[in-house]
């Protein structure tokens, strides 16, 4: 957190144009308030910025490199392509850029217990992580789904010290998670701090994560120019609630560069069976916040799919839905198959190994790489490490790659 | 006749009014409307009619299994205003819709504000919209439907008397950190909290809901307020339902909470 958003959004209301806000029940509010003033004093205070950053230095491991790929970028025989490593953070993936910085709230606000959610297991072994590290109670909500198909994650939180609930509500995915996580919060709020893992829910949460998260774009910034001397053509991530991305583009959003969002197709946008909030979803207000959702002609929200876990979610944070509107953001989608064989290609021309929700960003290179000029640089958010994936890329190779 | 009107004569005859909530639909759908008459005739003085939702954050496990059930029984806005039209012809007693932001979103605010109040409906309460995002969500509504804002015994003086001031109707007082469903008693610190909540509502009348499940819950916390919400309590009691068998038990079962308020 070298520099604080110096982008005026969201407005005092915390909106993101008509998107955003706090549609929460009467009982949160007070949270909210205390947390959102916490927050508008610590982040112009250079105590908690120079703790924060001691940790993001010493304890997560920044910065994480800015990686040319070299074969990679031979292999299209177009554009220069660059991956930030965030698979390089501690705990594999940008998570912990954020529970860091909310795990400090937490504690000057003098909670003794942490709730989250979680989908693949990433952010809730962040929050196990940072709960392990100052002492405090941790107890994370985990769907069903997503706890046998994340099994490892769900090993590592317990190790941490952490109870793992499991939700078997709706699809017993991260929507899920979320409702579970929410209402153990009303009830709670005494005592608890509530970190959420993307740039979701009721203001100032989405702000809050994505500033933690911009240390992504703000050293990808000075390493590009340290390497090329000028900024890039293209900056691409995944999109599911949409952190990283945030993380990623917040830097470059008053620079002349194009900003892509990848969203999950899953088994292809035609089938119904997808998470493509931004490309098929309506505005909504869900989970207390007003944004693009994945809802029927009624107004009830979705069961949505995707391989990814951390995709697996039928929203998106509000300043996405804003971003997407104004345009300054192209958002587009890649199938499951697309981004499992991105995870392989990836890890065969680099060596590096991403996370089925990094390669959906991978992925897009196979539509966006044709389009460009050798001139040209293309950054790719490698969000997070593969290692949690095996299983489903092992499966997946079995039955196709044979 | 008008909700504040409604109330307040039930108060002047020393009774506290008894508004118990139903999640339309549930458990059947054919014979909802007869439930929900049923138990106006056996002692409600209002009906809360709750528009299912998927994804009900202000609700414990009970009142959620509730409006999955009625999202499998195909209950959409269109067959809440339905029942809402039907259960109005039969009865002079206040009814009020409930139900989150979205499907109210979706199927266009004026439209709704319009269609219910068409129907009959005389108010409308939806939990996930807090006083600051009053003006924009309800900008169509146009004194169309009374707004039952919401507080909390520990909301700030400042948010009180905000919500008296926006709503119309009644203030529903949240009487507890947490889901709806059932609590065994109120502490001491929560009842003197919501004696200083009534203080500062002047404009209104004051209900209380969340955790309301017996007469002695009601004795305890009537003193406090001008009624009362059932909600999970009753929906717990529709499980056992089986195609009208049971409904005596319920009308019974409202008939106590009703003598519970008439104590007062």
């Amino acid at each position: 957190m070298e520099s604080i958003a110096k982008c005026a959004l969201p407005d005092t209301k915390g909106k993101y144009g008509k998107y955003g806000g706090r549609y929460v029940p009467e009982t949160l509010i007070n949270a909210l308030e205390e947390l959102e003033a916490l927050y508008n004093k610590v982040k112009t205070d250079g105590k908690f910025i120079a703790e924060l950053n001691d940790l993001q230095k010493n304890y997560n491991g920044r910065e994480t490199p800015l990686t040319f790929a070299e074969r990679l970028t031979k292999r299209y025989g177009k554009a220069k392509i660059y991956l930030k490593r965030e698979d390089l953070c501690h705990t594999g993936a940008h998570k912990l850029n954020n529970t860091l910085g909310q795990i400090l709230l937490a504690k000057r606000l003098g909670k003794k217990r942490i709730i989250a959610e979680t989908g693949a297991g990433q952010h809730g072994v962040a929050t196990a992580t940072v709960c392990a590290k100052f002492g405090l109670k941790c107890e994370i909500f985990m769907g069903e789904t997503d706890i046998e198909r994340q099994e490892m994650n769900v090993y590592r939180m317990k190790m941490l010290g952490a109870k793992v609930w499991p939700v078997s509500s709706g699809s017993r995915t991260l929507k899920d998670a979320t409702n579970e996580a929410i209402r153990d919060w009303v009830a709670n709020v005494k005592d608890t701090f509530y970190i959420i893992g993307s740039v979701v829910g009721p203001h100032p949460y989405p702000q809050i994560v994505r500033d933690f998260q911009s240390v992504i774009g703000n050293e990808t910034y000075s390493q590009i120019f340290r390497a090329e001397g000028r900024l890039p053509t293209y900056v691409l991530a995944c999109v599911g609630g949409g952190s990283n991305a945030m993380g990623m583009f917040h830097r470059f959003i008053n620079e002349d560069v194009k900003l892509i969002g990848v969203e999950a197709a899953g088994l292809g946008i035609e089938s119904g069976k997808h998470c493509a909030s931004l490309t098929l979803g309506k505005e909504a207000i869900f989970q207390g916040m007003r944004t693009y959702v994945l809802q029927d002609e009624d107004g009830q929200i979705n069961e949505v799919y995707s391989v990814s876990a951390g995709l697996d979610y039928p929203g998106v944070g509000p300043e996405h839905s804003f971003l997407k509107d104004t345009q300054r953001v192209e958002y587009v989608s890649v199938t499951d198959d697309e981004a499992l064989k991105a995870a392989i290609d990836l890890s065969r021309y680099e060596g590096i190994l991403p996370a089925l929700e990094s390669a959906h960003a991978v992925a897009y290179l196979e539509h966006l790489m044709p389009e460009t000029r050798e001139d040209e640089i293309v950054i790719v958010n490698v969000s997070g490490r593969g290692d949690k994936d095996l299983n489903t890329i092992i499966m997946f190779m079995e039955d196709k790659l044979k | 006749m008008n909700l504040s009107q409604y109330i307040d004569d039930v108060n002047k005859k020393e009774e506290k009014a008894l508004s118990v909530f139903l999640t339309a639909g549930f458990p059947f759908k054919d014979i909802f409307a007869d439930t929900a008459l049923s138990v106006l005739d056996s002692g409600a003085d209002l009906l809360e009619l709750g528009i299912p939702f998927s994804d009900p954050l202000a609700d414990g496990p009970v009142i959620q299994h509730s409006s999955q059930v009625a999202l499998e029984n195909k209950v959409n806005i269109k067959s809440v205003l339905e029942y809402t039209s039907k259960i109005k012809s039969k009865t002079s007693k206040p009814v009020v819709l409930m139900g989150y932001a979205n499907p109210v979103l979706n199927y266009g605010r004026e439209k709704f504000f319009s269609d219910a109040a068409d129907a009959g409906a005389d108010g409308v309460i939806i939990p996930d919209v807090p006083i600051d995002e009053y003006d924009e969500f309800y900008e169509s509504n146009r004194g169309l439907l009374d707004t039952v804002m919401l507080t909390t015994p520990f909301s700030s003086a400042e948010r009180i008397r905000k919500a008296d001031e926006l709503s119309r109707g009644f203030v529903y007082c949240v009487s507890i950190y947490g889901t709806t469903g059932q609590r065994t008693s109120f502490s001491k610190e929560t009842l003197q909290a919501i004696e200083e909540t009534r203080k500062m509502i002047k404009k209104n009348k004051m209900m209380i809901g969340f955790g309301i499940s017996s007469p002695e819950s009601i004795r305890s916390i009537a003193p406090f307020c001008d009624g009362v919400i059932v909600g999970s309590a009753i929906i717990k009691k529709l499980f056992e339902l089986d195609k009208g068998k049971g409904l005596s038990e319920i009308a019974d079962y409202v008939k106590d909470l009703k003598e519970a308020c008439m104590e007062g």
